[in-house]
C-alpha cells in the first residue's frame, strides 16, 4: 500500500494545509461532496471526523456539528458505506478522527481492518493514551499500516515528544493553545516560543499546528514554524453559513491561503 | 484470592485507568505520582482530621433506627451523614481535595455537580480557604435543584449552566474536563464522586473511606463486632458507597449493596441503572459500565434524583458488580419517593432523593432475623422539597391531611 503522507511531505514540505470536518454535517451525505471540493479547492490532507456524543476535547462549533451529524443518523457503519469507493475519486490523504469508545465498540481491529480497505491513511483519537497505545493497540495499527496520528501541547515534555516522534510516521498534531477547539484568539508570545522550541527540536515526523487557527494570518504564521496546519473549526462555521457548494469551500481555502480575500 | 483494590496502573480489574486527551496528561501525571505521599503525609493528615472534627463534625453518629427495625425484622443503623456540615458525605471528599489543591499550589477550583450536593461542598470549602470557585451544573438540575444553586453563589462561587446534552451530571462533567483543559496549570479540579481518569476514583474513595472507618470503630461499640452482614447505598456514580464499602470490600462476609436509580422503570427507556443496562466502555476517561447504544454514543439517563442520573457508575463499582462482590438494586423513582416519606414519618428524617433510593431497597431484601445491616443515610432532604411536595398527595395520609385543615 503506497504511504500518502510520505508522498505528499516528499512532493511539499511546507504550507501544508489539512482541513478538519465532521461526517454527516450539515447533511448526513455531505461527505464524498465536501472530500471532493476540498481537494479541487486545494486541501493537501483531509481530516474526518466521526461524531460522537461527548467530544471531551472539543469546543462549541464541533459539539454542534457532532450533535446534528448524530441526529442525521452518522455512524462509523455508514460512513464506511459512504468511503467505500473513495480511492476511485482521490488520493488525498484521509485522516478519521474521533474518541475512542465508538472505535472500541465497533472492535479496534474490525475497525482498522475496515480503514485498511477503504485505504484511509491515519487515525487520531485524542483520548487514547500513548502508554495504552503502546502496550494493547500498536500491533494492531502496525498490522492494517493505519498510521497513528498523536498530539503535543505546550505542557508536553521533550522526552515525550521525542518518544511521539519515533512512533509516527504520518504526522505530529501539535497543539497550539491550552483550549479545547475553535478558539479565536491570536498566538501569544508563549505560544510562539513554544512553535519555535518544536521547530528547534528538528523532529523527524512533520509537524502540523492546529487549535486557533481560523484565518489567513495565523495559517502563515504558523507555517514560519510547521510545516502547515489544521483548520477545524473555522471551516464548519464557514460551512454553517456559507455551504458546501464548490464555489463556497473555494473561497474558504482560498482566504486561508491567502490567494482568495473571503467576501 | 480476589484483587478487590485497585492496582499500579489505576485499574480495578478491567476497570479503570486514565483514557486523557494528551492536554490533561501532565496534571493527571503530576496527581498520579503525588497524590498518595501527600495524603500520607503527617502534615495533610492534621489538618485533614481536623478540619472532618471541627468543620465538618465528624463523627458522624450511626443510629439505630428501632422502628425501621421492627419493620424489616432486622437490626438497622443508619450512617448519618445527612449530619455532616452541608448536609452530606460530599463534604469529605472536598475537604481532602481543597488541602491536596493547596499543596499542588493551584489557585482556581472547577468542579461538576448533579444535585448540587457536590457544588455546595466545592463551594464551602473554596470559600473556607479562600480559593476561587467555579461549578459547572446542568440547566436542568439547575432547574429541580434550586436551594442548592442559592447556596453556591452565597458561599461566593461562580454556577455556569451547562446546556449541551441532557443537561445533566454527564454534561457539567464534560464541561468541567473542557474548563480544565483550558486552564491546565493553575486549577485543580475537584470531581465529586469515584469516577474519571485515575488517580480520581482511588482519590476520591480514600477520602470518603472515614465512613467505613468510623462504622468500623461504632459498630465494634454498640453490637461488640465491627462489621454488619449488609452494607446499602446508592450509586450514581458511587462515592456515598465507595466510602460505606471501603474497609470492608475484602471481607467476603459483609454483603455490599449498592442501590441504582431505575428511573421510569428498569426497561422504560428512562433509568439510569447501568450495571444492568451498561456495558463496557470508557466515559469521562476511564473504562467502566456505561449506558451506549449499539454506536458507542453514551445514552442519556434518567432519574428523578439529579445525584443518581449519570449513565456510568465508578470503575470501582464496575468491578465489584461484575466479580459479584457486590450486588446491584434498582430502585424506580415512584420507589424512592414512596421510602423518603416513609423515612420521614417512622424515623423523623427526611433523606435526600438519592438516599431515598437506598431505604427503597430494604423493601426487596430478604433479611436474615436480627442481621445487623448499615444504611448509609448519605444526605439529608431540604433540596429535595419542591419535589416532594408535588407528590404530597401521594403519601400523606388522609387523616394528616384532615389534621392540618
Amino acid at each position: 500500500m503506497q504511504n500518502r503522507f510520505q508522498h505528499l511531505f516528499d512532493k511539499k514540505s511546507e504550507n501544508i494545509l489539512n482541513v478538519y470536518f465532521t461526517a454527516g454535517y450539515p447533511n448526513l451525505d455531505s461527505t464524498k461532496e465536501l472530500l471532493h471540493n476540498l481537494e479541487v479547492a486545494g486541501a493537501d490532507i483531509v481530516e474526518i471526523g466521526m461524531p460522537y456524543s461527548d467530544p471531551l476535547a472539543d469546543g462549541p462549533t464541533l459539539q454542534k456539528s457532532s450533535a446534528v451529524a448524530l441526529e442525521n443518523g452518522m455512524s462509523i457503519t455508514v460512513l464506511f458505506e459512504q468511503l467505500q469507493d473513495i480511492r476511485s475519486e482521490t488520493q488525498l490523504p484521509i485522516v478519521l478522527m474521533g474518541y475512542l469508545n465508538p472505535v472500541l465498540q465497533y472492535g479496534l481491529e474490525a475497525f482498522l481492518k475496515h480503514c485498511a480497505n477503504l485505504q484511509i491513511d491515519g487515525l487520531i483519537l485524542p483520548d487514547m493514551p500513548l502508554s495504552i497505545y503502546q502496550s494493547d493497540y500498536a500491533v494492531l495499527f502496525n498490522k492494517y499500516q493505519i498510521k497513528p496520528i498523536f498530539l503535543i501541547t505546550p505542557s508536553t515534555s521533550e522526552a515525550r515528544i521525542r518518544a511521539i516522534d519515533t512512533l509516527s510516521e504520518a504526522f505530529i498534531y501539535v497543539v497550539s493553545t491550552a483550549n479545547t477547539t475553535g478558539s479565536d484568539q491570536l498566538f501569544t508570545d508563549a505560544t510562539i516560543q513554544y512553535f519555535k522550541r518544536i521547530k528547534n527540536m528538528q523532529l523527524q515526523t512533520p509537524c502540523l499546528i492546529g487549535f486557533g487557527v481560523s484565518r489567513h494570518d495565523h495559517f502563515k504564521e504558523t507555517c514560519k514554524y510547521a510545516s502547515g496546519a489544521i483548520i477545524g473549526s473555522a471551516f464548519i462555521r464557514h460551512v454553517q453559513s456559507k455551504g458546501i457548494s464548490s464555489s463556497s469551500i473555494q473561497s474558504f481555502i482560498g482566504s486561508i491561503k491567502g490567494s482568495y480575500v473571503l467576501q | 484470592m480476589q484483587q478487590y483494590q485497585i492496582n499500579e496502573d489505576g485499574f480495578y480489574g478491567n476497570f479503570g485507568g486514565a483514557y486523557i486527551p494528551e492536554m490533561l496528561y501532565p496534571n493527571i501525571e503530576e496527581l498520579k505520582n503525588k497524590y498518595t505521599d501527600i495524603i500520607k503525609s503527617e502534615q495533610f493528615q492534621q489538618s485533614f482530621r481536623l478540619l472532618l472534627k471541627d468543620y465538618v463534625g465528624r463523627p458522624s453518629p450511626l443510629y439505630f433506627a428501632k422502628r425501621l427495625s421492627q419493620q424489616y425484622k432486622a437490626q438497622i443503623y443508619l450512617k448519618r451523614e445527612d449530619l455532616c456540615h452541608t448536609g452530606a458525605h460530599k463534604i469529605n471528599n472536598t475537604i481532602g481535595q481543597i488541602l491536596l489543591a493547596k499543596s499542588l499550589k493551584k489557585s482556581r477550583i472547577i468542579a461538576e455537580t448533579g444535585a448540587g450536593q457536590h457544588g455546595v461542598a466545592t463551594a464551602t470549602v473554596c470559600a473556607l480557604m479562600g480559593m476561587e470557585c467555579i461549578v459547572y451544573m446542568g440547566a436542568h438540575d439547575i432547574q429541580r435543584q434550586a436551594p442548592n444553586v442559592g447556596r453556591m453563589k452565597m458561599l461566593g462561587a461562580k454556577v455556569i449552566a451547562v446546556h449541551s446534552g441532557s443537561k445533566t451530571l454527564k454534561d457539567a462533567t464534560n464541561e468541567a474536563i473542557r474548563d480544565w483543559i483550558s486552564h491546565p496549570t493553575n486549577t485543580h479540579y475537584i470531581i465529586g464522586s469515584v469516577v474519571g481518569p485515575h488517580p480520581y476514583p482511588d482519590m476520591v474513595a480514600r477520602f470518603q473511606s472515614v465512613i467505613s472507618e468510623e462504622i468500623q470503630l461504632q459498630l465494634m461499640e454498640q453490637t461488640g463486632r465491627d462489621y454488619p452482614d449488609k452494607i446499602i447505598a446508592c450509586v450514581g456514580g458511587g462515592s456515598n458507597a465507595a466510602g460505606a464499602f471501603y474497609h470492608y470490600i475484602d471481607q467476603t462476609k459483609v454483603d455490599l449493596i449498592a442501590v441504582e436509580a431505575a428511573g421510569a422503570g428498569l426497561y422504560s427507556g428512562k433509568s439510569a441503572a447501568t450495571s444492568v443496562l451498561g456495558t463496557e466502555g470508557i466515559i469521562h476517561a476511564s473504562k467502566t459500565l456505561l449506558m451506549q447504544t449499539a454506536d458507542g454514543q453514551i445514552v442519556e439517563p434518567h432519574s428523578i434524583s439529579a445525584g443518581l442520573d449519570y449513565p456510568g457508575i465508578g470503575p470501582m463499582h464496575a468491578h465489584l458488580l461484575t466479580t459479584k462482590r457486590a450486588k446491584a438494586i434498582a430502585i424506580t423513582d415512584q420507589e424512592a419517593l414512596q421510602a423518603a416519606y416513609h423515612l420521614s414519618q417512622v424515623e423523623g428524617i427526611i433523606p435526600a432523593l438519592e438516599t431515598a433510593h437506598a431505604f427503597a431497597a430494604l423493601e426487596k431484601i430478604r433479611f436474615h432475623k436480627n442481621e445487623v445491616v448499615v444504611v448509609n443515610l448519605s444526605g439529608r432532604g431540604d433540596k429535595d422539597l419542591q419535589t416532594y411536595l408535588k407528590y404530597a398527595d401521594q403519601f400523606i395520609n388522609q387523616k394528616h391531611k384532615s389534621d392540618a385543615k
